[in-house]
């Protein structure tokens, strides 16, 4: 990666005894979009509050356009607009308003403020509202006018927490659909903070999974799954119109391949779990067999199952080492042994 | 919330956008956030409360002045029964007190209802984040909050005084005299540097406390101790220093006076009541007690402004410093603050 735009290295939050981020160094390159994922009071907000130099990282540096974010915050914080997760407005002025007054704290040219804010508010798809009070606004037309809010600035990052918070689905859709648009038209850099997975799945180049303060793994999805799954990458999972599932024989021919890993039969559904995608070779067979297939589907993880696992090992983690209830050592015990 | 001072708005704004056009030059965000306070502040209805009773009690107290205003100066006794604007200030037959007593009550008043939601309040909306991601530096903001208050205070006391002599030329026909004009002055600088106090420590409320309805009602809370129950306590330490027996030498007597004084004199009220006092009389000639030698040979007569001002300075600076202490306890309260909604 050459020439980051974002540079982070041996980032270091504590309170008092708690790391809030733990050491942690990124890279994000120009023109990226990057997804932080990670639960609540992963360290999400902190990690951008130090990149925004509004909180002093303990130890290491944040680097946002060659410029060190906590020594110069008001160079980086030019060129960086930041959506907070939880945005407020001046409820007594209007939209347009609170927009042009953000202008002015950026110093736009007030002849070319009022064009541009109305350019704005119309990306964003605000045009027809722009001249409401933000205290009639929805929830989500507030994310629209935050988003706006960074836009007009014309930054050169962009960084949203939690951007789709409270929105509707189909809302969410349209949100984040805008926010690939403009990265990809203006060649913005984009981070993106979430705890919804598939959503930051649709449009991230690259995400990093952040928990308890530590960054576990970077990358783009197909690679997160495949270090994360390792062998089992592909499963498949076939239907079959007789309800009675597919005798042992067939069985026996699928486990002759060495690729196949594993295969799990439930009624009329097979799930075979294999380390390369040999869909065509298992479809053939069956075939050949004179089964009726009714539907193939490749399975393919996505964040829910990655984050799934690692929220597992995570909190086994916690368990053994925590002085937790003898309950719950007892059932981790089992299902160790098992 | 539409409010019958919206006109503020253009009148304000007007000027500045003709500016911006012919210099071709972007306001700085630091012009442009006063802007906003001070027009945030002429608009609420907060404001408007306050400006409707200080204007009603300086409709009172001049009404009360102007009917008595005649035998004040015919007061042959009186040295001051010439500075006729200083008498309208002042003049009070015993109904109503005079505006700068009114003063010393409700400005505390007005400068804790200006700031006491200044920052928590921002803090509570969410909109100090988005105001810290914008490239201002985090002191502007406090510095704002009390400036763009401050100017509108201003406004509305000087807005008063010049009513006030405007409205005292037309009815009584006397022109006001430099000396007069330069002390009516000092008294408004001097009102509004109390009011100054009172917001500064508001401000500083407002940012320790993350709750408006507590930083208002801690503010309350001091004022309401300062007016009322402060005099009550120095009088009963008074009376516990005091020995019963006897009357005293004039030595200790003095010495006693000047403790109470001291005392008393740690109110900012009293500061400001004093100092208004000698600014509007000029035959004032101390604040503590005079001994008979300090007495003997002096002229019953007013003093020049600038001994008038000598005798306030100490006031002057007392106001000013303990302004200064409450903004910069928010200040460093503020910068060192983690912002986060």
């Amino acid at each position: 990666m050459e020439n980051p735009i974002i540079e982070l290295e041996g980032l270091t939050k504590s309170y008092g005894s708690a790391k809030a981020v733990d050491n942690l160094s990124l890279k994000i390159s120009r023109g990226e979009i990057f997804g932080l994922l990670g639960p609540n009071g992963a360290g999400k907000t902190t990690t951008i509050l130090m990149m925004l130099g509004l909180t002093e990282p303990t130890a290491g540096l944040a680097r946002v356009c060659g410029v060190d974010a906590s020594s110069n915050p008001i160079a980086v914080k030019r060129k960086l607009g930041y959506m907070p997760d939880s945005m407020g407005f001046y409820d007594d002025m209007t939209a347009l308003e609170n927009l042009m007054y953000i202008g002015r704290l950026n110093r736009i040219e007030e002849h070319e403020l009022i064009t541009r804010a109305h350019k704005t508010m119309e990306i964003v798809g605000l045009g027809e509202e722009m001249h409401k009070k933000t205290s009639a606004y929805s929830r989500g037309m507030k994310q629209r006018l935050g988003l706006a809010d960074v836009l007009i600035r014309e930054p050169e990052i962009i960084i949203l927490d939690e951007p789709t918070l409270g929105i509707d689905p189909s809302g969410i859709k349209e949100f984040l659909s805008l926010i690939r648009r403009l990265s990809k038209q203006q060649g913005l850099t984009v981070l993106l903070s979430s705890h919804h997975l598939h959503q930051v799945q649709q449009v991230c180049d690259r995400v990093g999974i952040f928990v308890g303060g530590r960054l576990l793994v970077e990358g783009d999805m197909e690679t997160l799954s495949r270090n994360l799954f390792g062998e089992e990458s592909y499963v498949l999972q076939i239907s079959f119109r007789e309800p009675a599932p597919p005798s042992g024989e067939h069985i026996e021919a699928l486990k002759a391949l060495d690729v196949v890993k594993q295969i799990t039969i439930d009624k009329n559904l097979v799930e075979v779990s294999c380390s390369e995608d040999i869909t065509p070779d298992v479809v053939r067979l069956f075939v050949q067999k004179g089964l009726n297939i009714t539907g193939v589907r490749k399975k393919e993880f996505g964040l829910d199952e990655i984050y799934h696992r690692y929220f597992e090992t995570n909190q086994k983690n916690n368990i053994s080492n925590g002085k937790s209830a003898g309950l719950f050592q007892r059932s981790f015990f089992k299902r160790n042994n098992a | 919330m539409e409010s019958p001072l919206v006109y503020f708005k253009g009148l304000f704004s007007k000027g500045i956008m003709h500016k911006g056009l012919e210099q071709q030059k972007a306001e700085s965000p630091f012009r442009a956030m006063t802007r906003k306070e001070a027009g945030d502040h002429v608009r609420s209805w907060r404001f408007i409360v306050m400006l409707i009773l200080i204007a009603l009690t300086f409709l009172g107290a001049l009404y009360v002045s102007l009917s008595n205003i005649s035998a004040a100066t015919a007061n042959i006794n009186d040295p001051d029964r010439l500075f006729v604007y200083l008498k309208l200030l002042t003049t009070s037959d015993g109904t109503l007190p005079t505006f700068h007593v009114f003063i010393s009550f409700l400005g505390p008043l007005l400068g804790i209802a200006l700031g006491f939601d200044a920052i928590n309040s921002e803090q509570n909306n969410g909109t100090l984040t988005r105001l810290m991601a914008q490239p201002i530096y985090r002191d502007n903001v406090l510095l704002t909050k009390f400036c763009g208050a401050l100017i509108v205070v201003s406004v509305l006391f000087l807005c008063l005084v010049l009513l006030m002599i405007g409205g005292g030329m037309m009815i009584t026909g006397v022109l006001v005299e430099p000396g007069e004009l330069l002390r009516i002055l000092g008294f408004v600088a001097m009102s509004i540097l109390y009011v100054g106090f009172w917001l500064s420590l508001a401000i500083l409320l407002s940012v320790r406390f993350r709750n408006a309805a507590t930083s208002a009602l801690a503010a309350i809370g001091i004022w309401l101790f300062f007016t009322v129950f402060y005099r009550i306590i120095v009088n009963l330490i008074m009376s516990a220093v005091l020995p019963s027996s006897g009357p005293l030498p004039p030595e200790d007597l003095l010495s006693y006076n000047n403790l109470l004084l001291f005392l008393l004199r740690l109110a900012p009220s009293q500061l400001y009541t004093d100092a208004a006092t000698t600014l509007l009389m000029p035959s004032v000639r101390s604040l503590g007690p005079l001994t008979m030698e300090q007495m003997a040979g002096a002229i019953p007569s007013p003093l020049p402004l600038k001994e008038s001002l000598m005798i306030v300075w100490p006031q002057v600076t007392g106001l000013l410093a303990a302004t200064t202490v409450c903004f910069a306890l928010a200040y460093y309260l503020f910068m060192r603050r983690e912002i986060r909604t």
